[in-house]
This record gives structure tokens, C-alpha cells and sequence, in this order.
């Protein structure tokens, strides 16, 4: 409780009141966009870390239930639509990676051009989708903010995009809203099985696993679904081609937003939702998906070594890393799950940061070839310096926050004894090799050797803030990456006894 | 044991990395320099006062009342818990090798630090330079005192990482970023094998502890009897794809290509990651999880298969490269062989191990006499401004200090008495033969041709003619260049003289060192005449050499050209991995599966377009589709009804 209200409600209260406030600011005001736009992401970051600490600390108290600070208001009562909220260790997670991320973003953002009111409007609107998301316990509330982050996405892109940006945004936006056909499908058969003959329907996750109800031949069905419903917003071959032309054409912040955020939350709808409530399916079908996600990983790899395009190159190591975030995921164990949630942050941050740089490079020399780039290191050594940390991170450099996730997820696969899981366990380690191929190509070509363009010499190195956006981002890769227990800890907790007699199968 | 030292010798130099590293570009040269080398000097002395007592103080922590030396972890703090077993810690283990590796990294880093002073003197990014020194020392002594598998793997990677920053130091030169990448990429792959080892062994002993896998290596690995993959027991594959980590490091063929390259960076850095510490770093693995190894003999078989035909390969090459620092490079390749043939013919049954006590002993050595020689090749280099050879000659008369400890240097490597090498590489020929006189003689032959090929580099570059240098003569480099050097060759005079038995052995207990006169002697007399042949040829400009070439014209081109590892490698990833895999695959991306998805939009849009024709608003159009609706669905029911 905070002032009377649940705290989690803030998440969407906040957001909420910075639409407003950005309602009110003058047209072309950068100075009170700006205000905003800092003072609302800096009281989520505030916010956020306050769950935190207080997660922690009725967790130590004591408190096991599965999901804290639960609440429940009705809001359609003859179909049992309520909002339910409640977190646990890897909602707070995910919470926490947002609200850094929107806050990097709104730096990021500084000078954005045209429009700054109506882009900050979509963009925090985006944002309420996602806490909101991330706070529901309730399919359905769940499935209407999912939706809310989805559909700005198209404006954003459409409007201030680069490139062929009309093309992407409709590509993206009809691609995921082809996967949430596939999920709504879904989430209303679980509804229709959610309890047992007689008994109360419901859409709230807790009481839905706890019931435990949904026939076998039904899980084999919305299991599908829905995992396919949320894979494609997670980038799972072959449904992950949005996400190079909707990277590539969206503007930074954006990017920052859609890879960092917005594709967690396929990771996390698919562990929420389809694993969670529909174990054995889970447990009868995992190989297919397993296919599919080690497609990903060595896949998107593999592309990424000979595309040009500095967002093309990070869109497909998205599509490789986020792979190995549901194929950890479909691994049903711990350690595989716990480096699953790892990987999410650790993408999340370290792709943010990426896209970061490379708007802020784009902003500089308006090209993203690397072809037509080279030497920059000596142009701006701060952006070049956070770019190969960047790289550093994703290829998995100890200290940093890649290794950590990596090496838990490849720990946790290995752990199965049968040889088809552990050949796509070393298929999944081999994308380490090709991971430091691609990035090691483009820091080459990027950053080291001669300047290959001699208009490029007297670009500037970065300005203040972007300063600011790049080193919170980097302080918190270094964070995960050096003090790695505390979050491997928060989110294994919530694998707790009573999350796996739901499982029932899973050590 | 207090934590606060073992805990310093780590953290000082990672705090210098930080300070310099952030604050770097703050600080004058001068001060950045200094304030590296100091912390690295501080660092030196606890080294040296842990070391000592781990030796020295007798100690029941460390010595046990029959004289085995015991392994003890100062610290070991929890990092990331996988599960119930499988932790990651981050300890300070203390035993006979990683003393003994505190001491060779400190001495050798400081004294590079130390002539770094004079040799980068001046160079842009000094600041960066001392930083990245700093990173590298932290990650070896954090490497070398690793207290479980995982631990050394984190270390592994950060050293493969300032290994990467280093070579590439010089970043607006294309050929020191492609070997930087090089250097990485090949390594990596390497370390592929070493996780999925990493990933083998511990499920099934359940464990990453170092002490807890060597000290009852048959009871913890019991689950593997009869698990069996491809022919082999699965320990096997465990234990050589640990291996293959450490061929990558330590430049082991086929993954050695990236050795010579990586001779790119500043020569200091050469002396002291690419001969001295990290390279050995793959040596440094199989002697920590040796009692694991010595459960599966086929994998020390494949060791030292890997050991002795690298240690040959290399020699071969060596003889014929005319770059000073490549000629060096491929004889650390040779030299690291010998050491990894070592622990490969190492046997407890053959004098309760000999080869790993020879092993460790010739890493000991050959530390300081290849540091020594690469620093002497750097006061060459920043006297001459060129690498080959062809551009000295006589440079006795001009650069007295560097051509005396360059000398010493040579001696000690081609294993003349007293100098430090050849102790090391005695006691590393005897344990050959003991194991099979194949190996023995093999041995013998590569140390001829060490003897040969480090004396035809001696003579070239400080005899064979007199070339014009013009008004720029060349001298020994200021003191800070010099003083190392100095160190240096003392320290290989008389390292030799260390009864290295007392302190290491494969089981910890003391071992008296004898001399095998028999061996010693094969080897002194090959040395010797191989040093005699290299006299004749080189000491005068003559026309022998020219001759011997064209002898052996098909033979020396292709040593010449590295028997063509480059090429296999870049046909391997150019024309292989880039045009056959990953292009294929992003064509496939983009316009097989991007096709399909894009077909859907134009399917849909092509069936509207149909579709919209029928709302034409044309009455009489409408009253055609009603009448034939209507027949239809009335020729429907008569068909149901009958």
C-alpha cells in the first residue's frame, strides 16, 4: 500500500497522468514535453525500485504466496472480468527493466523531431500497455493491455520512422495482430475450461492453475495458440520477419521500447500463460517448439553476419537471443527458466542500449551502412566506447550482463539426459561463437581501422544526454552482469514448491 | 589466513583498470604510467609474500605433518547458484601451481609494466594502454587462483577479451583489428569446446570445485562408467573438449593461426600475453584438472599427440620467417608444445609423475627467457623501426646490454647449461622417453631445431653484415627498457638452479630432482651442433642459406607460408560460413519466409480486389445473382427432398 492505494495500480496511474500532462503542454514545447516526459519515467524508475526493496522484503518476512499484493475489482461481471493485479518476483523484474528502459528512452528522445507532443503521447501510452500488462493477473486484462502497447507502435513507425516506414508499420502491426488472432483464440478456450465441470469460469491465472482443469485434448489445442500467439511477438522463426523492417524503419526510442520491452513480453506471456497453465501439453509439445527456437538461435546468428545495416544486424541478434529466451523456457526446469527471465533482462538492456547508440550514430553520420562507415572510434570515442561494451555484453563477456543469462540457461539445458535435448543444448552454445563473429565484424568495420568518410571527421561525440541514457544502461548491464545472485535469487524464488505441484512434472 | 592480501593482489590491479579506464584521459602520461606500474610493484610483493608462505612457512594450513603441500581456499564467495551443487564461486585457491603462477604473473607483468614506460613512451592512448595491462593482470591472477572450473571459464573470457583490446591497440590499423578478431573468433570457438566440457563434467560429478573433482577423480566421475557417445567414454569427450579450450589459448595446431598474428600489438604486450602468461594458460588447465586426466589415458594420448606434432610443426616454421617477432611466436607455439607433450607423457607409475613437474617447470623457465627475448626483440624493434630481420645485422657494436640478455636468452631457450632451459627441458626429455622413446626422440629432434632456429635469429640480427643505418644509429633503449631485460637474464641464468621438485608435483608430495645424464647429454650434443650449424650459416654473410633454399625449395615455401593454415581457415570462413551458410540463410530469410508472409498481404489484397467487383450497385447485376441464388438454392432442396 502507498497513499491508500495499491502499488501497483501507480504503474498504470503514473503513465496515466503523464498523458495528461503531456495534453496539457504546449505544441511545440520541447521544454515541458521534456519535463514530463523525465519527471513521470524518473518516479517509475523510483517506483519500481521501491517494489523492489518492498518485494524483497515481505518475501523475507516470510510471505509465499505465489503472486503479493494481489487486488481484484470487478469490471464485467457476467463473463467474471475483473481487473486482477498481483506480482512476483519475475513480474517485478520485468517491471523494473521497463521502467529503465522508458526512462533511458525518454532521454533518448531528446530531440526528437516532428511532433515531440504526439510522439511522447504514443510512446507513454505504449508504455501504459506494458506495466499494466505486466501487473494483470487476469487474461483478459492481460490480453486488452497487451493490445494497447501493440497498436501505437503503428504511429510511432509510421510517422517517424525512416525508410520504407509505411511498409514496416503495417508488416509489424498486421504480423502481431495476426499472432493475438491465435492468442485470443486462445484465452477464451482456457476461460471455457478454466474451472471444473459446474464450477465458477475465470480468467485469473492463479485460480486458473489452481483448478487445473483444462482437459488434455484441449491443452494439446490452446497450447499451440497461445505459445505461437505470444512467440510472435518473440521473435520465433518463422514468424520473426516483423521484426528486422520494424526495427530497422522505427525511430530510436521506439526501438529501444519494442526490443527492450515489448519483446518480453512474449517471453513472459508465453511462460504466464501457456506453460503455466497448461503444463503437460507443455511437456507433450515442447519439441516442436524446442525445433523452432533452436532454429532461431543459430538462424538469426547466422543472417546477422552478412546484413549491412547496423539495425538489421541487432534486429536478427534480437531474433537469436529472444530464441534463446523460449527455448529456455520450453526446457521446464529451474535453472533453464530462471536464465530464461536473465536472458529478458539482459536483452532487454543491452539491445536498448544498442538501439541507443545506433540512433544516436544514425543522428550523426544519417547513414546505417557499415559499409559506408569506419573509424568512428577516433570520431567519438564515448559512442564507440559504449557500442563495443555493448557488443561485449551480447557476445557474453563475463562481468557484463549476457554471460550470466547464457551460461545459466546452457547450464539448465544441459541438465536433461536425453541426447535430443542435449544436441540442441550445444546446437544453442554454438550461437556464442557466431555471436562474437557478427559483432566483431561490425566493431571492425565501425569503429576500428581508417575513417572511411572524411565528411564523418567533424561529427561530435555525444551530447549530455545521451550520455546519460547510454551510461544508465551500461550501469545496469554491469550490475546484472557482476552481482548476478540477487536477481537469479528474486526470480527463482517464484518457482517456489507451490508453482511446481502446478507443473506437477518438473524438478 | 587473512583474506586482505590474496584479496588485493586481485583487486589492485582491477581498481587500476578502473581508475585508468575512466579516469585515464585526465592524467598525464607520466602519471597514468606510473600509477599502473606502481599498483602492479604493489601487487608484486603480496604476490611474493603469499607465495612465500605458501612455500616457506610450514604452516598446517598449507603442509600437512608428511609433507604433502595441501590446497587451501582463502576466500570463496558464492557469485550465481545455479542449483543445489552447480555454484559458481569466486575463491582464491592456494596451491603449489597457482603460487607458483602468482609469481611468473606478477614478475613478468611488472616487468613489463616497467618497460612499457620507455617503449610506449609517447604513444597515443597511453593511458588506455596501462588500463588494459591492468585488465589483463587482474583476469590471469584471477585465472591461475580460480577455485572451480566456472571461475577459471569467467577468467578464461576476460583474458581472451584484454587479449583482444591489446592486440587491437593500435585500432586505425586494419591488420591489428583483423588479428584482434582473429585472435578472439578462433579462441572462441576454442572455448566452445571448453563450456560444453565444462557443461559434461559437472553434470555428472555434480560439481565445478577443482579440489573436489581432483582429489577423488574415480568416485565423483563413477556415473560415467560405461556412458558412452561416438566411440568414446563420455570422460573422454569431457576431458578433450576441456583440452580443445586449452588448445585454443595456448596456440595449439590446428587453432594456433591466431598466434602469429596477434603479434600486431605492442611488443611488451606480445612478452607478456602472447609468451609468457595467457598462452599457457591452456598448459595451466590440464595440470589443474590432471588427476582427472590421469583417469582416462586416452585423453593425455591425444594430448600429447596434439603437443608433439605442433611442437614439430612450429620448429619448421620458425626456421624460415623472417619477421623477428613471428620467428619468436612460432617458437612459443614449439615451446608451449613441450610443455603440453609433458604433461601428456606424464604418468604416475614413471617417477611418481615426472613430465607434470617438468611441465610446470619449463612454463616457470620459459616465462622469463621468452619475456626476455620479446623485450629484447621490442629494444630491437624501437632501435630499428622494423620487425624483419633483413633490416639489422651487427648490431652487437650498437645495443651492448640487449644483445648480452638477448643471448642468454637464446642459450637458456635451446637448452645450454647452465641456463634455465635447459634444466626444464631435460627433466621434460626424460619423462618422453620414459613414456615411449618415440616421443623422446621426437623431443630431442624439435630442441635441435630450436637450438637452430633461435641462433640463426641471434646471428642475423646482431651479426651477419653491417647494413647502412645512416645518421640514425641505433642504441639500447633508456633505463626503464633496459632494467627488465637485466632482470630478466639474471632471473634465467640462474632459474634453473630451483629444486622445482620440492615445490610442485602432480600429487603435492616433494620430489628430488636428478639430472639423467644420459638425456642430457643427447641434448647438450644436439644443441650444440645444431648451434654450430647456425654459426656457419648466418655468423658472416655468405651464400649458404640461399643455397639450403633452394634445396629445399617445396619444403621452405610451404613452411614459409605456414603450410597454409591461413588459407584453409579463410576458405573455411569466407567461402564456406559466410557465402555457402549465412548468405543462403538471410536470401532464405528474406525471401522465403518474408516472401510467404508478404504473399498473405497480397493474396488478401488480390481477393478484395476480386470480390469488390460483386458491389457494382448495378440493379440488373443484382437481380441476375438473386434469380440464380434463388434456382440454386431451390435445385438444392428438390435434390434433399428426393
Amino acid at each position: 500500500m502507498l497513499f491508500g492505494l495499491n502499488i501497483l495500480l501507480y504503474f498504470v496511474i503514473i503513465p496515466v497522468l503523464m498523458l495528461l500532462g503531456l495534453f496539457l503542454c504546449q505544441k511545440d514545447n520541447m521544454k515541458q514535453i521534456r519535463t514530463v516526459a523525465v519527471v513521470g519515467s524518473t518516479a517509475l524508475v523510483a517506483l519500481s525500485v521501491y517494489l523492489l526493496v518492498d518485494y524483497l522484503a515481505l518475501r523475507a518476512a516470510g510471505e509465499t504466496a505465489q503472486m503479493l499484493y494481489t487486488d481484484s475489482w470487478s469490471w464485467f461481471g457476467p463473463l467474471n472480468i475483473n481487473l486482477a493485479i498481483g506480482v512476483d518476483g519475475i513480474s517485478v523484474a520485468m517491471i523494473l527493466l521497463s521502467a529503465i528502459i522508458v526512462f533511458a528512452g525518454s532521454f533518448a528522445s531528446w530531440k526528437i523531431n516532428p511532433l515531440p507532443k504526439d510522439f511522447f503521447l504514443w510512446l507513454i501510452l505504449l508504455s501504459t500497455g506494458v506495466f499494466g500488462f505486466f501487473i494483470s493477473i487476469d487474461l483478459f486484462t492481460m490480453f486488452m493491455f497487451y493490445e494497447v502497447a501493440l497498436i501505437p507502435m503503428y504511429l510511432l513507425i509510421g510517422l517517424w520512422g525512416t525508410g520504407r516506414k509505411e511498409y514496416s508499420a503495417m508488416k509489424l502491426t498486421l504480423m502481431l495482430m495476426g499472432g493475438s488472432a491465435f492468442l485470443m483464440l486462445g484465452l477464451i478456450g482456457i476461460y471455457f475450461h478454466s474451472a471444473a465441470e459446474g464450477g465458477q469460469l475465470t480468467w485469473n491465472i492463479v485460480e486458473i492453475a489452481q483448478n487445473h482443469a483444462i482437459p488434455h485434448n484441449w491443452q494439446l489445442f490452446l497450447f499451440p495458440m497461445t505459445f505461437v500467439g505470444f512467440g510472435v511477438l518473440g521473435a520465433m522463426f518463422p514468424f520473426h520477419t516483423w521484426s528486422p523492417d520494424g526495427h530497422a524503419s522505427a525511430p530510436t526510442a521506439v526501438s529501444m521500447l519494442h526490443a527492450g520491452v515489448l519483446m518480453k513480453l512474449g517471453g513472459y506471456g508465453c511462460f504466464r500463460v501457456s506453460m503455466y497453465l497448461m503444463p503437460e501439453a507443455a511437456n507433450e509439445l515442447a519439441w516442436i517448439f524446442l525445433i523452432l527456437t533452436g532454429i532461431s538461435v543459430v538462424y538469426g546468428a547466422f543472417s546477422a553476419c552478412v546484413q549491412t545495416d547496423l539495425k538489421y544486424i541487432n534486429a536478427y541478434s534480437s531474433v537469436s537471443h529472444c530464441g534463446l529466451v523460449l527455448f529456455a523456457i520450453l526446457m521446464l526446469n529451474t535453472t533453464a527458466m530462471t536464465g530464461a527471465i536473465m536472458q529478458m533482462l539482459s536483452h532487454g538492456l543491452m539491445t536498448a542500449l544498442f538501439f541507443a547508440l545506433i540512433g544516436m550514430i544514425y543522428g550523426r553520420t544519417h547513414t546505417r551502412d557499415i559499409r559506408e562507415m569506419g573509424g568512428l572510434m577516433k570520431i567519438m570515442p564515448f559512442l564507440a566506447v559504449c557500442y563495443v561494451i555493448a557488443g561485449m555484453a551480447s557476445l557474453g563477456l563475463p562481468g557484463l550482463s549476457g554471460f550470466v543469462a547464457e551460461m545459466t540457461i546452457f547450464v539448465g539445458s544441459f541438465q536433461h539426459t536425453d541426447t535430443f535435448h542435449r544436441v540442441f543444448t550445444i546446437v544453442a552454445c554454438c550461437s556464442i561463437v557466431i555471436t562474437a563473429v557478427y559483432i566483431l565484424r561490425v566493431v571492425g568495420k565501425l569503429l576500428f581501422g581508417p575513417v572511411q568518410d572524411e565528411h564523418h571527421l567533424h561529427l561530435t561525440d555525444a551530447t549530455w544526454w545521451e550520455r546519460f541514457s547510454a551510461i544508465t544502461l551500461i550501469v545496469c548491464v554491469a550490475a546484472i552482469g557482476c552481482y548476478p545472485n540477487f536477481f537469479s535469487d528474486l526470480i527463482k524464488f517464484t518457482f517456489n514448491p507451490e508453482f511446481f505441484t502446478v507443473l506437477g512434472f518438473i524438478n | 589466513m587473512d583474506i586482505t592480501m590474496p584479496l588485493m593482489i586481485l583487486a589492485i590491479p582491477l581498481c587500476m583498470f578502473l581508475l585508468l579506464g575512466l579516469f585515464g584521459n585526465k592524467m598525464s602520461h607520466k602519471v597514468a604510467g606510473w600509477l599502473g606500474t606502481l599498483g602492479m610493484g604493489t601487487a608484486l610483493v603480496l604476490a611474493y609474500t603469499t607465495a612465500f608462505n605458501y612455500f616457506f612457512s610450514g604452516s598446517e594450513l598449507f603442509v600437512n605433518a608428511a609433507g604433502e603441500r595441501l590446497q587451501y581456499a582463502v576466500f570463496d564467495y558464492t557469485w550465481l547458484e545455479f542449483t543445489e551443487n552447480l555454484v559458481i564461486k569466486l575463491g582464491f585457491l592456494l596451491d603449489p601451481i597457482s603460487a607458483m603462477m602468482l609469481v611468473v604473473i606478477t614478475t613478468i607483468s611488472f616487468m613489463v609494466h616497467l618497460y612499457s614506460l620507455g617503449y610506449m613512451h609517447g604513444e597515443k592512448g597511453f593511458q588506455r594502454y596501462y588500463a588494459f595491462l591492468s585488465l589483463f593482470s587482474f583476469s590471469m591472477l584471477g585465472l591461475v587462483v580460480a577455485t572451480n572450473i566456472f571461475q577459471m571459464y569467467i577468467f578464461w573470457e576476460l583474458v581472451g577479451a584484454s587479449s583482444y583490446l591489446l592486440i587491437g591497440f593500435y585500432y586505425t590499423k586494419p591488420s591489428a583489428v583483423s588479428a584482434s578478431k582473429k585472435a578472439f573468433i578462433v579462441t572462441r570457438f576454442a572455448d566452445l569446446g571448453f563450456l560444453i566440457g565444462i557443461l559434461i563434467l559437472s553434470f555428472y560429478s555434480k560439481t565445478f570445485d577443482f579440489v573436489t573433482m581432483t582429489s577423488d577423480p574415480t568416485g565423483v566421475f563413477a556415473s560415467t562408467t560405461g556412458a558412452m557417445f561416438m566411440g568414446g567414454s563420455v570422460l573422454t569427450w569431457g576431458l578433450v573438449l576441456i583440452f580443445m579450450g586449452g588448445m585454443g589459448k595456448s596456440a595449439m595446431m590446428p587453432l594456433h593461426i591466431w598466434l602469429p598474428d596477434a603479434m600486431e600489438g605492442p611488443t611488451p604486450v606480445s612478452a607478456l600475453i602472447h609468451a609468457a602468461t595467457m598462452v599457457v594458460a591452456g598448459v595451466f588447465l590440464v595440470a589443474r584438472m590432471f588427476p582427472v586426466y590421469i583417469c582416462q589415458e586416452s585423453a593425455l594420448e591425444i594430448v600429447t599427440v596434439v603437443g608433439a606434432l605442433t611442437a614439430l610443426y612450429a620448429a619448421i616454421v620458425a626456421c624460415t620467417q623472417v619477421d623477428i617477432k613471428r620467428v619468436l611466436a612460432f617458437s612459443t607455439i614449439s615451446q608451449i608444445a613441450f610443455m603440453v607433450v609433458s604433461l601428456g607423457v606424464a604418468r604416475p607409475e614413471f617417477h611418481e609423475g615426472l613430465g607434470y613437474m617438468a611441465s610446470m617447470f619449463h612454463l616457470f623457465t620459459h616465462a622469463m627467457f621468452k619475456a626476455l627475448l620479446f623485450l629484447g626483440a621490442g629494444a630491437l624493434i624501437h632501435a630499428v623501426h622494423s620487425n624483419d630481420y633483413t633490416s639489422m645485422g651487427g648490431l652487437r657494436k650498437y645495443m651492448p646490454i640487449t644483445h648480452i640478455t638477448f643471448l642468454i636468452g637464446c642459450l637458456a631457450i635451446a637448452g645450454i647449461p647452465p641456463f634455465a632451459g635447459f634444466f626444464s627441458k631435460d627433466e621434460i626429455l626424460t619423462a618422453a622417453f620414459n613414456n615411449s622413446p618415440l616421443w623422446g626422440t621426437w623431443m630431442t629432434v624439435v630442441a635441435g631445431l630450436t637450438a637452430f632456429y633461435m641462433f640463426r635469429l641471434y646471428y642475423r640480427i646482431f651479426w651477419w653484415n653491417n647494413p647502412d643505418y645512416g645518421h640514425h644509429t641505433p642504441h639500447d633503449g633508456p633505463w626503464t627498457m633496459s632494467l627488465p631485460l637485466i632482470i630478466l637474464a639474471a632471473v634465467s641464468c640462474v632459474a634453473g638452479f630451483i629444486p622445482f621438485g620440492e615445490f610442485v608435483t602432480w600429487n603435492r608430495e616433494v620430489y628430488h630432482i636428478h639430472l639423467n645424464w644420459t638425456v642430457a647429454t643427447t641434448s647438450i650434443v644436439v644443441a650444440v651442433c645444431a648451434i654450430a650449424l647456425a654459426t656457419v650459416m648466418y655468423r658472416k654473410e655468405n651464400a649458404i642459406p640461399t643455397k639450403m633454399k633452394n634445396a629445399m625449395k617445396g619444403l621452405w615455401t610451404a613452411a614459409y607460408n605456414r603450410f597454409y593454415f591461413d588459407e584453409l581457415y579463410i576458405f573455411i570462413t569466407h567461402k564456406i560460413i559466410f557465402n555457402l551458410v549465412s548468405r543462403p540463410i538471410a536470401w532464405f530469410d528474406r525471401h522465403i519466409i518474408d516472401g510467404t508472409m508478404d504473399s498473405f498481404a497480397t493474396m488478401t489484397n488480390y481477393a478484395s480486389e476480386k470480390i469488390k467487383g460483386l458491389q457494382s450497385g448495378s440493379v440488373q447485376q443484382y437481380v441476375w445473382f438473386y434469380l440464380l441464388g434463388a434456382l440454386l438454392l431451390a435445385g438444392v432442396m428438390i435434390v434433399c427432398v428426393i
